[in-house]
């Protein structure tokens, strides 16, 4: 398949139907495609009805189609099992199963190790399991361009390490994980290695066996699918050892008013209604996603990156987050102009039909590692073209004349 | 298209790039720091209190220029009111803003922010140096 962005973009409704729009907040959500948009619908009008517990024809077909889900979710991450894919709200949801889940297996002087560059979903969950059990919580530091600086991990992962929990993609530099590296260290000590591949995902398919880790969390909202489903995989015989974190209906084997003995994994994880419309969706966006020639995606995702970034660099003293080489990072390029805040920048771009994202973007801690309070992030996704790139440096030239 | 140039209107610029009451008061006695999550605006705002008047007001901003721009009308109009009044501007800006009442009674200044009624994730950039001020002026009270 050889799409070209315009063609790419008439498959997203939003996008079909707003041509001005320059949107370049992938990174935070991506579009809907068409065919996942339209797989919620068919799922509600034709088969809505709750899962694993109704035995007519229409709880079948609801069953049938969220199971198929998770058969797509476990190919698109090449997973051994579909059992080892449990839906959850998001990667937040999944991140936070795990810190309670598989934290809840460790004991007070274990070690978990993260990174200054996660995300806030992948520090806070691990701050607080800190405050419940007692374990330590320790932090690879990062290089001046915000990758992992991994000369740390000989003093990090040992063997009172027992988790390895960092993000596979910076949602602010977007400098990428050496993962390989990452998880070498950690089998040495025995220690098990979850990627939160929140920002990896909409840049194309993972395979969880070749990465050689033990959990990987996304978000289907941040991979072309609906909002409010995500994804946690875990190797069969971990999900298999970890107590539940949420309970309810749907989670347990039997419940006596003396006690309760748990479902096998997946189910184990998922109390209560999953989100039954939404999953199918996603498995429609990821089903799409596996079917495009993603070397040439990536090669124009870089060509446009590097078009932006030489743009970028031509703004008197504005300053560039992330590694400068183009293979260390994914098409998310964080900046700062001095004495322009990030709110009132994206507020001008917003005029002129540019949607970017403007704070923290929820990584404090890197940041403030990186010497900056807030930036300015132009996340570039398979829909966007040089038009996009070129309406972002006009617009900063507009921005630079209003505000400064 | 440019609704922007109606938002960054020169009173704003103006307003921010003076930084009214930019500083710290040597005998504050009431200091509040309040920062708003969203974009990482971050006031700290100190009051002297005398007689149940501000007797003195400074204030240290980082933000965006509507947050820079409402510190500084604070620095330029606040010495002299008491709580009450400034609690009374304080929920007139938010009015104007959300409800599009008038501008509230005393600081014309605070026109500069109407453009603002149509965006409303920046209402809390204009009134986070109000509520730093109001925070200050309870501290001040204890």
């Amino acid at each position: 398949m050889s799409a070209t962005p315009a063609s790419l973009r008439d498959e997203f409704p939003l996008l079909a139907a707003t041509p001005q729009l320059h949107y370049l907040d992938s990174a935070a959500t991506s579009q809907i495609h068409r065919m996942a948009l339209d797989a919620v619908v068919r799922h509600e009008t034709t088969r809505r009805a709750n899962v694993s517990r109704g035995t007519y024809r229409l709880a079948e077909a609801a069953d049938l189609a969220y199971e198929q889900a998770r058969q797509t979710a476990a190919r698109f991450l090449n997973a051994t099992s579909a059992d080892e894919v449990i839906f959850t709200s998001g990667a937040t949801a999944s991140l936070n199963l795990v810190a309670h889940a598989f934290g809840g297996t460790l004991k007070a002087g274990d070690r978990v190790v993260i990174s200054l560059a996660e995300h806030h979903s992948n520090f806070v969950p691990w701050q607080m399991l800190r405050e419940r059990t007692g374990i330590e919580l320790a932090l690879i530091p990062v290089t001046t361009s915000g990758q992992l600086d991994l000369t740390s991990l000989p003093e990090l992962i040992d063997s009172k390490c027992r988790l390895v929990a960092v993000t596979q993609c910076s949602n602010v530099t977007g400098a990428w994980t050496d993962v390989a590296t990452l998880v070498a260290a950690a089998r040495k000590v025995g220690a098990k290695v979850l990627l939160d591949g929140a920002q990896a995902v909409q840049h194309g398919p993972q395979d969880v066996r070749a990465l050689g880790i033990d959990f990987y969390a996304f978000s289907g909202h941040k991979c072309f699918g609906p909002g409010g489903v995500g994804v946690l995989w875990g190797r069969g015989e971990l999900l298999a050892a970890m107590p539940p974190f949420l309970a309810g209906g749907g989670m347990i084997s039997e419940v006596t008013p003396q006690a309760t003995t748990w479902a096998t994994p997946p189910q184990r994880f998922e109390a209560g209604t999953p989100p039954i419309a939404q999953a199918v969706g996603l498995a429609a966006a990821l089903e799409w996603m596996m079917s495009l020639d993603w070397p040439q995606i990536h090669a124009r995702e870089a060509r446009l990156c590097e078009r932006l970034i030489e743009g970028l660099l031509r703004i008197p003293g504005l300053r560039l987050l992330g590694p400068e080489a183009q293979e260390a990072r994914a098409p998310i390029v964080s900046f700062e102009i001095p004495g322009l805040h990030p709110h009132d920048i994206c507020q001008v771009l917003d005029a002129h039909q540019l949607a970017l994202r403007g704070g923290h973007h929820c990584a404090q801690p890197l940041l403030a590692a990186l010497g900056a309070e807030v930036c300015t992030r132009a996340s570039i996704a398979l829909y966007n073209d040089e038009a996009d790139i070129a309406a972002l440096l006009d617009g900063l030239g507009f921005v630079l004349r209003e505000l400064a | 298209m440019n609704d922007s140039n109606a938002l960054y209107q020169d009173a704003i610029k103006q307003f921010a790039q003076a930084a009214h009451g930019h500083g710290q008061l040597a005998a504050a006695t009431g200091e509040a720091k309040l920062d708003n999550p969203l974009c990482g605006d971050r006031v700290r705002m100190q009051v002297e209190v005398a007689s149940g008047h501000i007797a003195a007001v400074a204030h240290e901003t980082k933000g965006c220029l509507l947050c820079r721009a409402a510190a500084s009308a604070i620095g330029a109009r606040a010495v002299g009111q008491d709580e009450a009044a400034i609690e009374s501007v304080a929920t007139a800006l938010e009015n104007m803003l959300k409800n599009e009442t008038p501008v509230p009674a005393g600081w014309p200044e605070l026109s500069m922010f109407e453009p603002a009624r149509a965006y409303p994730s920046r209402h809390r950039c204009v009134l986070l140096p109000f509520r730093a001020l109001l925070a200050a002026l309870t501290e001040s009270r204890r």
